[in-house]
């Protein structure tokens, strides 16, 4: 019977369907981010190209990425999504995933290839850790210290944070159990390899807070990431973690004394998803957005402004010299070997499975 | 004249008075260099021993206080520098005049001769209680000002600014809040949405009040309740109930939707400031304009109106500010399109320690102080005419 006709049909309204809704597009677009030197280099890389091609388009910025997974979930119980594209962690982007609140892409229709033909799935690789991620930078939590409160020999190793006798001090860590938990197991004399099947005891969980208690009385804790580089410019603390780009925007931009310390840096993704249950019309704006602000040259020429690596294979290759201060970028950028020589890889999985747990001893041990 | 006779005090007397104040100033003092014990031992026993070289010793008042000036002056630069010279001049002047002021037994000389030493003690005692709550109160507000022209990037005071340095300082932050989109944009919706929703707060409110002042309105205490709630309720509770609300009629992300939520905010202020004008109301003016034959409204506008009008407009400031200062509705009731200013500055803070969230902290308090001064003189101005106060 007609069944093939009428699949083929299908097809073809399908094939046809994307260029009928390209009329149609939304001209208002929500993006949601941080805030700060890192959304201004998403308006500078992905933005202001895109107004330039498309100038009827308005694009407001809302930053809220902070409080994503929380509005997310209101605004779908309220059946009203405001937002069209949300910058989020790896590990949001699961949680949302999971919970249905993000849509679900398809990384070689969604995204554009890149230059040589390489398909997005196989640019992005790995850095495809949920079904609904668009991944755009790949940043570090890591230290900074004074290089004026150190003495002659600045800190090295990671295990100088845990060394009161020959850095005294106050030193600004961040205040939730990722990073901190494993660090201190590490400089414990776990090995690296081992360090979440340590942590997965309760044992290990003691020993871990049994470290940090060595320091707890000489660390600031922050939620913010711009709360190190003032601790740091304020000379209130020695040393402390916070995300590599704003270290580097104090240290390069802001001409403060301040040193890089890259052993254990442990790498994250920040990254797009679009949520659940949006109009076509708007919908439609947000995927032509999506494909134009990840492809290849979008993503290096945001290394332009900040010192984060960019997500695809293909980027780096094109990344350059500051777009200000006209240094080179490659020697800043968490990925580059000089400073990945030891790194910590965060387990997205491990941590999803066990963070409401660990989150509650680590408040606990915070009480206490 | 005084009618306290005033007679010289001991030097034991006067000793032990200024090494209770040099102990008092020497726990701050001290705290902010790291050690709150020592700097109270140290104040308390310097003042002490000046106190009684000057009570005992040494009786010249002006020399003295010049004397003391010069010590406290040396001493805040040894400590910190030019500013800890300002510093020091100030506790010197100050501690200067207060050994005198003791040792003279001026002190007593405004108070009735009759105070027994403890209750003398405690009419000062309970005034430094209050300077000391006045001080904490507004240094942090004070502290912020010079932040604000800050040269640099960070909420720091740099050695520059320290030692009043014109490079230390500039107006680059004014510069960044005057062209920088976002804050502009905020700017702008917050001038649209806080006239907006004051004029509603100040129509509902007033009609409201002078409803509720009716005698025979019936449950006025419970309708008074209900519209008061907003002040009462915990915000964040307002702010989610109107946010699934407003959700659902479609007004959550508009500006309506914002003006609405502020103008309920602000309607409580509006009634309770009119419900006290009403209060010294004299209510046969009403009767003696509908006598006359004036219909309600025109007895409101031509009688009524302009003798609660002081009332109208300090509720109407108030109004304004809380629009104007809110934060919390505002995040769950508008979008990023709505953006006002005190959430362009939460979102800063959180996420970029700028101070240029200092300088619109300092543009926000002068506007305050302009509003507020405003209000009080009007209060003023009702006082007098209503007679309760000479002028």
């Amino acid at each position: 019977m007609t069944l093939r006709k009428f699949t083929a049909a299908l097809a073809t309204s399908a094939l046809v369907a994307p260029a009928a809704f390209a009329a149609d597009m939304a001209d208002e677009l929500t993006l949601v981010s941080w805030g700060g030197a890192y959304q201004a280099s998403q308006q500078k890389a992905y933005v202001e190209p895109y107004l330039a091609a498309n100038p009827d388009v308005k694009i407001i910025w809302d930053e809220s990425s902070a409080e994503a997974v929380a509005k997310l979930r209101a605004m779908n119980e309220a059946g009203n999504i405001t937002w069209d594209l949300v910058d989020v962690v790896a590990s949001d982007s699961m949680r949302l995933c999971d919970e249905g609140l993000a849509m679900e892409l398809n990384a070689d229709e969604d995204l554009a290839a890149a230059p040589d033909g390489t398909p997005a799935s196989e640019d992005f690789g790995d850095l495809l850790v949920s079904d609904c991620f668009a991944p755009q930078i790949v940043y570090s939590t890591t230290f900074g210290y004074r290089t004026d409160m150190v003495g002659d020999t600045p800190p090295s190793s990671i295990c100088d944070v845990f060394d009161l006798e020959a850095y005294p001090g106050k030193r600004s860590l961040q205040k939730r159990p990722i990073d901190n938990m494993e660090w201190a197991l590490y400089c414990d004399g776990v090995a690296k390899e081992d360090i979440y099947d340590v942590l997965g005891t309760a044992e290990g969980v003691d020993r871990a807070l049994a470290k940090l208690d060595t320091i707890k009385d000489q660390v600031v804790w922050w939620t913010a990431g711009a709360e190190t580089p003032q601790l740091l410019a304020d000379g209130e603390v020695v040393m402390g973690s916070t995300f590599n780009g704003r270290l580097f925007s104090a240290i390069a931009e802001q001409g403060q004394p301040i040193g890089m310390l890259w052993d254990m840096q442990s790498f994250d993704l920040d990254g797009w998803i679009v949520p659940e249950g949006l109009p076509e019309d708007r919908k439609a704006r947000v995927m032509d957005f999506l494909k134009f602000a990840t492809d290849t040259q979008r993503l290096a020429d945001q290394a332009k402004y900040i010192s984060y690596g960019p997500a695809r294979k293909s980027s780096a290759p094109l990344v350059g010299m500051h777009a200000e201060l006209g240094i080179d970028m490659a020697p800043h950028m968490p990925t580059d070997p000089a400073n990945a020589g030891n790194v910590h890889i965060y387990d997205y999985e491990w941590w999803a499975d066990n963070r409401d747990d660990l989150d509650a001893k680590f408040q606990a041990w915070l009480a206490k | 004249m005084a009618l306290t006779p005033v007679q010289p005090q001991t030097p034991a007397f006067t000793a032990g008075m200024s090494a209770l104040a040099g102990g008092f100033a020497g726990i701050f003092v001290g705290t902010a260099n790291g050690s709150t014990g020592l700097g109270l031992a140290i104040g308390a026993v310097l003042l002490g021993a000046l106190g009684f070289i000057f009570s005992a010793l040494y009786k010249q008042e002006k020399p003295a206080r010049w004397g003391v000036l010069a010590l406290f002056v040396i001493l805040g630069v040894a400590m910190a520098g030019i500013p800890g010279a300002v510093m020091g001049a100030l506790f010197g002047w100050v501690f200067g005049w207060f050994i005198f002021w003791i040792a003279t037994g001026n002190y007593r000389s405004k108070l009735p001769p009759y105070a027994t030493s403890g209750q003398v003690l405690w009419h000062f005692t309970f005034r430094v209680i209050c300077g000391a709550i006045f001080v904490f109160l507004i240094t942090p507000i004070l502290v912020v000002m010079p932040l604000s022209f800050n040269a640099e990037d960070f909420f720091t005071f740099t050695p520059e600014m320290l030692q009043f340095k014109a490079e230390g300082y500039s107006l680059k932050h004014y510069r960044d809040f005057f062209t920088n989109d976002d804050w502009q944009q905020a700017l702008w919706n917050s001038v649209a949405i806080a006239p907006a929703a004051t004029v509603l707060s100040v129509g509902f409110g007033t009609l409201a009040a002078i409803g509720l002042s009716q005698p025979h309105v019936p449950f006025r205490r419970a309708i008074m309740a209900i519209l008061i709630s907003p002040m009462i309720v915990p915000l964040i509770i307002s702010a989610a109930g109107m946010y699934f609300f407003y959700s659902r009629i479609g007004l959550q992300g508009t500006y309506v939707g914002v003006v609405l939520a502020h103008a309920a905010l602000g309607i409580p202020f509006v009634i309770i400031t009119v419900t006290a004008t009403l209060v010294g109301f004299d209510r046969s003016l009403t009767r003696a304009a509908a006598n006359m034959g004036a219909d309600p409204v025109t007895t409101f506008f031509k009688v009524q109106m302009p003798l609660i009008l002081p009332g109208v407009i300090s509720g109407g400031l108030f109004a304004f500010i809380t629009s104007f200062d809110e934060v919390v509705v505002v995040l769950f009731v508008g979008s990023a399109g709505q953006k006002t200013l005190p959430w362009q500055m939460f979102t800063g803070l959180r996420e970029q320690i700028s101070p240029t969230i200092l300088a619109v902290a300092t543009i926000l308090v002068v506007i305050s102080i302009a509003l507020l001064t405003t209000v009080e003189m009007l209060r003023r101005r009702s006082e007098r005419l209503r007679g309760m106060s000479p002028s």
